[in-house]
């Protein structure tokens, strides 16, 4: 079970290291007393060269009189996540901060002392981030504040943002409410002239209470939350929500349901794919990619529909499986429907290339650096166009991906242009996935049989979303219920990429940068 | 250019006809369930597994209240799925915006058995989400009106005012060559100052309040309000919490309710069609004055 990394590590840290559990198959949990955590997680990383993939907070003050830091870790040719767990003491709120070297868990750590008013000791930058200046002193995730807790109007300035001065720099302060159909989030740009020096961002306004709320749900209805916290994920959220609850009972999903979810994890992949191309041309003014682009991804859509009943594949992922099976002539309307897709996704493509003023638009526009992309832990397709090679599907197989082959595309000029390849890529080898897996013949059960789910069992659900690794960890309680879900949307990593590849652009080139990341607003507010 | 014009051609016209002809949906799609109160036995199993409450059941000595809320339904379809009588159908149906917030809730009175299944419907108050007339009325008299009242357009304004974006992705649609809202002369507007109609999805979030607040504030009389989603309209899943105020009309006046979650385009297109009618009743009570 243990392998020698593992080994490893135990022989490394012996007394440091209190427990070392396999709570579930692929996830490795470890003790870590008080004071030892910054000494383990900087060898971690530097001997082992080990990726810390989160950082979150849980209050177990009432069951065990002690608040826990959990610390991700994945490493390269390792299915196993290793979870390094350390206490933190109710008389002494505070664990020390990583930030300074790891800017990566810099929001993160941030969210641990808004949430659960821990406090990061030695952060950088230890202002509010996920709580909003003007909100009361409430730590919502304690479990001594109640849901419904009615709070007092809100006073005072929502966040202060750091002044730019000299000749000739003006701040542009851009949003909550942006000029097109977009989430809301405020930007403040520091400019001299058109290039742009320092972009501010303030987040977390769509924050609608959702971890508080998973506690109070009982689990099958939580699958629906966890499809409403990133309407464009719906599919891969729900799945990771409904993996981390099948670790957790030791559900054994029927293989046919794990080939039609792997199905539509690529559906829901090429659909956003194909949006976003058409987006980013949209943004450098080629409108007529956008209207084939987007009448290709309502191709896909219908069929999103035959499959599942709805548009965006919501209430089809159920714990256990799928809620429906497909018929011949589902399937036949899906392979017919990616046959048509594929050949008329090789015209929008062409239609693309030939454009040399969009081309021109796109490249060494909004670059960010595979050295920076590494710093701040950027995941997903932002990251795999910036050197992060990085797939969850590869990395830590789930659903069927183990059957079938494809490639990781990864470049490491981390333009606007190559976030767009990595899309046009990843959309061909979702094709080929789906292709293969609509041939394979789907038969037996497609939902295991419900079990109930026993109580305190840990568990983590990962997905690669088409934005990048989501992530849920969950832990049980009674009745059905969850102690804690912690919802971890690749947009929370990826933010501050943006920060970094809008420097030196100029300001009319931010929407393309930014429609480049494409990031989910209700993914990071939740 | 030439190959542009080239794909142009060959692609030819994609837009739908609807709502000039009924829309085509997908076998399989699910729409407004359907509730058979004659024949319902037992409400029980359906609201325990709705996700939202939707389905409400309270009992009152040996008489049971069902309220069934369209403006908090997903269209998840677990209640067909829960209730072994056969009295909840799923129905392809998806033109359910109103303007009534009332007219989305469905109240049953029943006599109860002993084992707490209950007997006989006793009465019923029906407020169909659909009794607003055809919608291919209501798309004809309301492209004439936007003619005729606002000059040929009608200028929306979107706010998200805590969505989780699945409405987004919808609203986009409805600017893509197969729903074409152009076609309407509607189209979405940058600065609420412009905007004849504010657009908004939402659980209103504690921190999104401020921002909405000032965005209706910022557009010009005579001006409507569009909740969409089950988010919009009730706070759906979400409801009210520390940080969420639930539906949108909890902050500013909401004209028309439009459910689904998300509601498809062409439920979009009903919803905003409906309220272009409202705003044709606050434009000429104010010409006359």
């Amino acid at each position: 079970m243990m392998s020698a990394f593992f080994e490893a590590l135990q022989h490394k840290f012996g007394a440091r290291i209190q427990s070392m559990s396999a709570e579930q198959e692929d996830e490795v949990y470890l003790l870590v007393g008080d004071p030892g955590i910054r000494a383990v997680v900087e060898c971690l990383r530097s001997e082992f060269d080990a990726r810390l993939v989160a950082v979150f907070a849980e209050d177990r003050c009432f069951a065990e009189g002690v608040f826990y830091n959990y610390y991700v870790f994945e490493r390269k040719g390792e299915t196993s996540y290793l979870i390094v767990r350390a206490p933190v003491q109710p008389e002494c709120p505070e664990f020390p901060s990583l930030s300074a070297g790891l800017p990566a868990v810099n929001w993160q750590e941030r969210e641990i002392q808004d949430w659960f008013g821990l406090k990061a000791v030695g952060h950088p930058n230890p202002r509010r981030v996920a709580l909003h200046d003007n909100w009361p002193d409430v730590h919502p995730l304690r479990k001594d504040f109640a849901l419904e807790t009615v709070l007092p109007p809100f006073e005072g300035e929502r966040h202060i943002y750091r002044p730019a001065l000299g000749e000739g720099v003006f701040q542009v302060p851009v949003g909550p409410v942006h000029a097109g159909t977009i989430e809301p989030g405020h930007f403040n740009f520091a400019v001299a002239g058109e290039p742009i020096l320092y972009l501010q961002l303030r987040m977390f306004y769509t924050h609608k209470g959702t971890e508080k709320l998973f506690e109070k749900l009982p689990i099958h209805k939580g699958v629906f939350l966890a499809e409403s916290i990133s309407g464009d994920s719906s599919f891969s959220h729900g799945t990771a929500f409904c993996q981390a609850v099948e670790r957790a009972a030791q559900i054994e999903v029927p293989l046919r349901a794990l080939i039609m979810r792997t199905i539509l994890l690529e559906l829901e992949r090429i659909c956003n794919h194909v949006a976003d191309m058409g987006a980013i041309a949209t943004d450098v003014g080629f409108v007529v990619a956008n209207a084939h682009a987007s009448r290709l991804k309502e191709m896909l859509v219908g069929v999103n529909e035959q499959l599942t009943g709805n548009r965006l594949l919501r209430g089809m992922v159920c714990i256990g499986g799928v809620r429906r099976a497909w018929d011949a002539a589902q399937l036949a309307a899906l392979r017919a429907a990616i046959d048509a897709f594929a050949s008329e996704f090789q015209d929008l493509i062409a239609l693309i290339d030939s454009s040399e003023s969009t081309r021109d638009r796109l490249e060494q526009t909004g670059v960010l650096r595979p050295e920076k992309a590494k710093d701040l832990g950027i995941v997903g397709v932002a990251g795999r166009a910036s050197g992060m090679d990085l797939d969850v599907r590869r990395d830590h197989p789930y659903a069927a991906y183990s059957r079938y082959t494809f490639r990781v595309p990864v470049y490491q000029a981390g333009d606007v242009s190559h976030r767009m390849q990595v899309r046009a890529d990843e959309v061909r080898e979702s094709l080929g996935i789906i292709r293969c897996a609509a041939e394979e013949s789907l038969n037996g059960d497609f939902r295991a049989q419900a079990l109930p789910i026993p109580a305190d069992r840990c568990a983590l659900g990962a997905v690669e979303g088409w934005r990048g690794e989501i992530l849920h960890w969950i832990r049980t309680g009674p009745d059905n219920h969850l102690e804690r879900c912690k919802i971890k949307d690749p947009s929370l990593n990826n933010w501050p990429a943006l920060v970094e590849a809008v420097q030196g652009n100029i300001i009319a080139d931010f929407p393309v940068i930014n429609k480049s990341f494409n990031l989910s607003y209700s993914g990071t507010d939740r | 250019m030439f190959k542009i014009l080239q794909k142009t051609f060959a692609t030819g016209i994609v837009t739908t006809k609807y709502p000039g002809e009924p829309a085509q949906v997908p076998e399989g799609f699910r729409g407004r369930p359907s509730f058979d109160f004659e024949r319902w036995r037992d409400a029980r199993p359906a609201a325990d597994v709705c996700p939202t409450g939707a389905i409400f059941v309270c009992d009152e000595g040996n008489s049971r209240r069902v309220t069934v809320d369209y403006g908090l339904c997903v269209f998840c379809g677990l209640c067909a799925d829960a209730s072994p009588d056969q009295a909840i159908r799923i129905t392809p149906e998806f033109e359910l915006a109103s303007a009534d917030r009332r007219k989305l809730v469905l109240t049953a009175k029943y006599r109860l058995n002993a084992d707490h299944t209950h007997q006989q419907l006793i009465e019923m108050w029906r407020g169909d989400g659909h009794l607003e007339a055809g919608v291919e009325s209501i798309g004809q008299k309301a492209r004439e009106q936007i003619h005729k009242l606002l000059r040929r357009s009608l200028a929306i304004r979107q706010v998200d005012a805590g969505s989780c974006n699945g409405c987004e992705v919808e609203i986009v649609a409805l600017n893509n060559p197969v729903y074409d809202l152009e076609r309407f002369g509607i189209h979405f507007v940058a600065s609420p100052r412009h905007a004849d109609m504010l657009l908004v999805t939402g659980p209103v979030t504690r921190n999104m309040e401020l921002a909405l607040l000032k965005t209706y504030q910022a557009m010009p009389e005579p001006r409507v309000v569009v909740a969409v989603g089950a988010c919009g309209i009730s706070g759906g899943i979400f409801g009210k919490n520390y940080a969420s105020l639930g539906g949108v009309d909890n902050v500013v006046p909401v004209d028309v309710y439009v459910p689904g979650c998300p509601p498809r385009p062409q439920a979009l297109l009903h919803g905003i069609l409906l309220a272009v009618g409202r705003l044709r009743g606050k434009l000429l009570p104010d010409r006359q004055k």
